[in-house]
């Protein structure tokens, strides 16, 4: 089969490896149709992801056709069409039984190797490092699914592959975090970065009742986007004092709800993005969180910081005490994507009704060959570059 | 204690198996002169591996240590086995159990979500524990009480001792010691505590164990990643994974590229 390999900074390619067989009972193997390049793919991609290897399979959100299931999946039949979530859950642990299915105690075939870095592991997710497990990913014409009895979501047949592709991550990613919010009626909602998560977690702001929402980023066309779709008004961190904005725009008091949609490499000009980037590149430091820091100093007193970015290491200059002296609630973490598969499919599909269409993010298509282009020009944001999608069949 | 008796082959009725494999032949010139070579090597790679990280440690030290235990060998024709057991007061294994105050002692607990007696049954069917626990090559029952265990030591020798279960209460403790005569003396149970509020049952596993080749054995075994404590975690996790999703994750037997085959830059030109 053809899949995408990863071999180093800046070194992604397609290669010719052998077809994915059922390891375990609860396995399936699906032919994938789509799958996407994830903004935090790009954190593999330039390198400042740990425990990555020449070889490595990437891609965590795909989704397919059922050809093979193992002998305890029951649910799944051969043809049947399916998006995967992007992190592996039993559903049988602790975690899962509490809907805490990216933190799975029994996905991750290295967690004793997480355990020594964390404390505890997560679940195993697909082709994202050897701490995650080291599973082979979906940028694939095959991949092989663990515990494919409750995973895989089942899809109708009228609904395309653009419309659903993006349960698998970023669509719940971005509900998730302003779930975290916890929004409350007359909240504003201030959203750092207006990538595909940033994007929906504007959207989903709405659907929880924010009063406004205010969307940051630098690329207008991102910008334009969280405007034109998301109905947010836009800072350009570029041409605007973003602390000074804010405080303006809430008369004073700040965004009750921040998201950081940025994660862990962040851009900025600012003295504290400087040192981050040089510490980045010197090794010292794994994460650049000039965000990070902007959404604690400007959140409202008592307000909340929810982080759907990814970070992966460990953060140097966090202002703990800005955070502590105004009393924020900070919520983060892989997405607990299984719980938001069927609720936001309902969404998509309408029931009757006009569904919501997440594909108006995608401003690229290539066919899976075409993957090297594909990440080159994603990471240098090139031609207003937001979403690609990778067709394998 | 009898701490002055050589190791050489000591067949006793209890422990038959109890091994003659490193007693004090020398070794040969060539393999003398290739010991030490290889050795050699082995000190000045681990060095420069430690050296260009700054640091000698990690796999650079484990090397370096290996190399040195070659050169040991190469110089003084000694297999370095029966050294090392000179050095920590090897003893003839002539009792059960661990003695007080000797071995390594470790300990770990961690949730389950099956309850107490289904664990404890996988538990107590010891014939089945090689297939989840991976550093366990095998369980042979002898009889109702009595076992032998063979398991993965260092650097890919086996170790094998009888054990005896000298306590067992249905669904709530199974205890443990190593009979005379065997590779190493052991002792320890396992308690199944079932927690409140749905929480699973709480598995607390405590091992005793005096290595072969003593404290030292342990702290080489340790350096080179295979620390019984590491083993026990990894295979206690893989036991949850049994008990509570029915299988092990694992990834080995995937593909993945070799890079042979890898296109490169540019996508436009070629097509």
């Amino acid at each position: 089969m053809k899949c995408v390999c990863w071999h180093g900074k800046h070194d992604v390619r397609v290669e010719e490896a052998p077809d994915p067989e059922i390891l375990n009972p609860r396995d399936a193997i699906i032919r994938v149709t789509s799958t996407a390049i994830c903004g935090s793919d790009l954190h593999l991609y330039d390198g400042v992801i740990p425990t990555m290897k020449k070889g490595d399979i990437l891609g965590h959100e795909f989704m397919g056709e059922v050809i093979e299931v193992g002998t305890d999946v029951r649910n799944l039949r051969r043809g049947d069409r399916v998006v995967v979530p992007f992190a592996i859950g039993c559903g049988r642990c602790f975690f899962c039984k509490r809907g805490l299915w990216s933190l799975c105690d029994n996905s991750n075939p290295n967690a004793a190797l997480a355990a020594k870095l964390f404390g505890q592991s997560g679940a195993g997710l697909f082709g994202y490092s050897h701490l995650y497990g080291g599973y082979a990913g979906g940028q694939a014409e095959l991949v092989r699914v663990p515990f494919a009895d409750v995973g895989p979501c089942k899809v109708p047949d009228h609904l395309t592959d653009e419309q659903v592709l993006f349960l698998s991550d970023i669509l719940p990613t971005g509900y998730m975090a302003a779930e975290n919010c916890r929004i409350e009626p007359g909240d504003t909602v201030a959203v750092w970065g207006c990538g595909p998560v940033g994007q929906f977690a504007i959207r989903a702001a709405w659907w929880f009742g924010a009063e406004r929402v205010i969307a940051i980023d630098h690329v207008p066309e991102r910008l334009k986007m969280a405007e034109e779709f998301g109905n947010a008004e836009a800072i350009n961190f570029e041409e605007t004092n973003v602390p000074e904005a804010l405080l303006e725009m809430t008369a004073g008091i700040g965004p009750d709800r921040c998201i950081d949609a940025v994660g862990m490499e962040a851009h900025g000009s600012s003295p504290d993005a400087i040192y981050d980037r040089v510490k980045q590149v010197a090794h010292l430091t794994m994460d650049r969180i000039h965000a990070l820091r902007e959404a604690i100093y400007c959140c409202r007193k008592g307000g909340t910081l929810s982080i759907p970015g990814v970070y992966a290491g460990l953060l140097d200059k966090v202002p703990l005490g800005a955070a502590f002296a105004k009393g924020l609630r900070m919520e983060m973490g892989q997405t607990h994507v299984h719980r938001y598969m069927r609720p936001l499919l309902e969404r998509i599909s309408g029931n009757g009704k006009l569904g919501f269409d997440p594909s108006y993010i995608i401003t690229h298509r290539f066919p899976l060959e075409a993957a090297p282009e594909a990440y080159k020009l994603f990471s240098e944001r090139r031609e207003n570059c937001v979403k690609v999608v990778l067709q394998a069949a | 204690m009898i701490s002055s008796l050589t190791t050489e082959g000591v067949a006793t009725d209890e422990a038959p198996q109890a091994s003659a494999e490193d007693g004090h032949e020398p070794l040969g010139r060539v393999e003398r002169l290739l010991s030490t070579l290889g050795g050699s090597a082995f000190v000045l790679g681990g060095l420069r591996h430690g050296l260009t990280r700054g640091r000698l440690r990690g796999g650079g030290l484990a090397a370096a240590l290996c190399g040195g235990v070659l050169i040991y060998r190469g110089l003084t024709g000694q297999k370095v086995g029966s050294r090392i057991r000179e050095l920590a007061g090897a003893q003839v294994n002539n009792r059960a159990g661990v003695p007080s105050g000797a071995g390594v002692r470790i300990s770990r607990s961690l949730t389950i979500q099956r309850p107490a007696t289904e664990l404890y049954a996988r538990w107590r069917d010891l014939t089945s524990l090689p297939k989840i626990m991976r550093h366990l090559e095998e369980v042979e029952v002898i009889d109702s009480k009595r076992s032998r265990w063979t398991a993965a030591g260092v650097l890919g020798k086996s170790v094998q001792w009888e054990a005896e279960i000298i306590g067992d209460k249905q669904s709530e403790e199974i205890s443990w010691q190593s009979l005379p005569g065997g590779d190493l003396q052991t002792a320890g149970s396992v308690r199944f505590k079932p927690l409140r509020h749905g929480r699973g049952t709480e598995l607390k596993v405590t091992l005793k164990y005096n290595p072969p080749a003593g404290k030292l054995g342990a702290t080489i075994a340790k350096l080179l990643g295979q620390g019984l404590e590491q083993k026990l975690d990894e295979d206690l996790r893989r036991f949850r994974s049994v008990m509570e999703a029915g299988e092990a994750p694992t990834v080995s037997g995937q593909p993945h590229g070799d890079g042979s085959r890898g296109r490169l830059l540019p996508f436009a030109s070629e097509s």
